[in-house]
């Protein structure tokens, strides 16, 4: 896909509002010690989108994500979030990262409490204690993924599901609008994912944009607007998300839409499709 | 007890037994967390090439011992992300290097031989001055009020650096203020426990507490508490019985650890017992609360 038609997606989506959108990537080049794991990717995420990343083992998902945030550098090319570079981002209090696991660490004991309110770094003020609005919004997002009667346990007691939800109330304590998951659902039993799942829908009728990176569309596919596959660090698919049935969610198939856009969600069988399977 | 307190030497060496001992565990329990328990003994080594080029240059041993190991702090910080190595190979780097430094440098300095750095290897309480207490003093303040200062950016950098680095927060910045501040306790703790013994000082009190606490804060607090009391303890008892003080000291934190993990099995199995009266029936051992948690891969890395 190229910039151009990305750039008129970009003010096809963004609706009547005049708002920048939540993060446009131009042309993302990412290495690892020289080796190439992004090959130019163009990315626009509007406002209030639920786009889903999508991609096998090796797709460069991960990283792509991973560089939207400043987490990995770029080689070249560049991102904006918010309509500002990531360089000169520092309004990090509306984006909610939620990682793939809560690491162990050491294991020096946390309670869900501090891990949750430690998602307030980017609001709070130094040296200050905790504002009563500070706590009010750590008990909402505690009572969000129902964890306010485990709230004074040791995060490293949780099973791995529930640790998932500590994470995503830990990236709701700040009030952000915009959140990028990395597999919320990965290695989750069904009964967090469906409280994950509650969760994700709550935000998304708060208008928050949400950025889900995603092996598979899963339990998660009814809540997705969109879905961008990656392969061998290229989009190869940009529109609706792939049914699992269908032949574009086959991992190693290059799967082509001529119009990647509103029109082919509208009449997809319409369209002629190029398969070509890819050799990575 | 008051027999003790009459000796100058006694009264000197039991403030700074204290400071060390409160603010060692202070550092230790971000160092533990992310995976560099090793750190503040790697950086006692290179404190010791400092020592020798203190004797060497007729300066004083304790602040060339804190310019060096400021800079071997920074420079293991600079290995961990430059180099293809992982944190625990910066550090053998670091501890080779300080230990030859020391004795290459020690030998060459007229009036000073290898015994001189025994000194400050297992400590020598009894030569503890006045400049030095208040050198302690001033490094004890100074640490204290750094990582109180950057105490909930710590928090989340040690819990998860990515989530760090998407967060906005300078993670190169502050890995450095945890190598400087750690370098900063090592130089204080070395007159009174000796190099070998800071990193258990730093360590053991940390390790003990997380068997009993819940929350990150009570852990620091309890390893506070233990550092301090193991300090005097030790202190104490080493000059009633007339045994290595520092020695002493490191040997009350390991005995405390061992309770610690004993207390918390019987905790922990009481606990268990009232959730499983409350909760009704046991699910059993497949009971979804007891997963553990996936380690971390990467040791004391930082991301790239």
């Amino acid at each position: 896909m190229t910039a151009e038609s990305v750039a008129e997606r970009a003010g096809a989506d963004s609706g009547p509002g005049s708002a920048p959108p939540a993060f446009l990537v131009r042309n993302a080049v990412v290495a690892y010690d020289r080796v190439p794991v992004l090959h130019g990717v163009d990315l626009t995420v509007p406002r209030g989108q639920v786009l889903a990343i999508l991609g096998p083992n090796g797709s460069g998902k991960s990283t792509l994500m991973k560089a939207m945030l400043g987490i990995v550098p770029l080689v070249s090319g560049s991102v904006e979030v918010h309509g500002t570079p990531l360089r000169r981002f520092r309004d990090w209090g509306r984006i909610g990262y939620v990682p793939q696991r809560l690491t162990a660490g050491g294991g020096v004991p946390a309670t869900v409490r501090e891990v949750v309110a430690s998602g307030q770094i980017a609001r709070r003020r130094r040296l200050r204690w905790s504002a009563p609005s500070d706590r009010a919004a750590v008990d909402e997002a505690l009572d969000a993924l129902d964890l306010a009667g485990m709230a004074r346990s040791s995060v490293h007691e949780l099973s791995g599901g529930q640790q998932q939800r500590v994470l995503i109330a830990r990236a709701l304590a700040a009030r952000p609008d915009t959140f990028v998951m990395d597999e919320p659902m990965a290695g989750v039993d069904s009964e967090n994912q469906r409280a994950l799942a509650a969760a994700i829908t709550a935000l998304r009728e708060r208008g928050s944009t949400i950025l889900l990176v995603l092996h598979e569309s899963g339990p998660l596919e009814p809540l997705l607007e969109r879905g961008v596959a990656l392969s061998g660090g290229r989009v190869v698919h940009d529109g609706p998300v792939p049914r699992p049935s269908g032949a574009c969610a086959r991992p190693g198939h290059d799967h082509v839409h001529p119009h990647a856009d509103a029109e082919a969600a509208a009449a997809p069988s319409a369209l002629p499709e190029f398969e070509v399977p890819r050799r990575d | 007890m008051t027999e003790m307190l009459q000796y100058d030497f006694m009264q000197r060496a039991l403030i700074a037994a204290a400071l060390v001992g409160l603010v060692a565990p202070v550092i230790g329990v971000f160092l533990v967390q992310r995976r560099l328990a090793l750190l503040g003994d790697g950086i006692g080594h290179v404190a010791l090439t400092g020592v020798a080029l203190g004797y060497l240059t007729q300066t004083s041993p304790l602040l060339l011992a804190l310019a060096v190991s400021v800079v071997g702090a920074a420079a293991i910080e600079l290995i961990r992300v430059r180099a293809r190595t992982g944190g625990d190979v910066a550090l053998a780097l670091l501890f080779y290097g300080g230990i030859a430094g020391g004795v290459l440098l020690i030998g060459l300095a007229p009036g000073a031989n290898s015994a001189t750095l025994t000194g400050f290897l297992f400590g020598s309480v009894s030569s503890v001055g006045e400049e030095d207490v208040a050198v302690v003093v001033a490094l004890a303040a100074v640490v204290l009020a750094v990582i109180g200062f950057f105490w909930r950016e710590l928090f989340v950098l040690c819990q998860d650096e990515e989530s760090a680095r998407a967060s906005g927060l300078p993670v190169r910045l502050l890995s450095l203020v945890i190598a400087v501040t750690a370098a900063l306790t090592v130089v204080v703790s070395m007159r009174v426990v000796g190099v070998l013994m800071v990193s258990a000082l730093m360590v053991v009190p940390v390790a003990a507490a997380q068997q009993l606490a819940r929350s990150f804060r009570v852990t620091a607090l309890l390893a506070m508490a233990i550092g301090l009391l193991c300090s005097l303890g030790g202190l104490t008892g080493a000059f009633y019985v007339d045994v290595a003080p520092g020695a002493a000291i490191v040997l009350l934190t390991l005995a405390v650890f061992a309770v610690a993990v004993a207390a918390g099995y019987v905790l922990r199995a009481a606990t268990g017992r009232a959730r499983v009266r409350a909760d009704g029936p046991s699910p059993g051992p497949d009971d979804p609360g007891t997963v553990g948690t996936m380690p971390q891969t990467e040791r004391g890395s930082v991301s790239r």
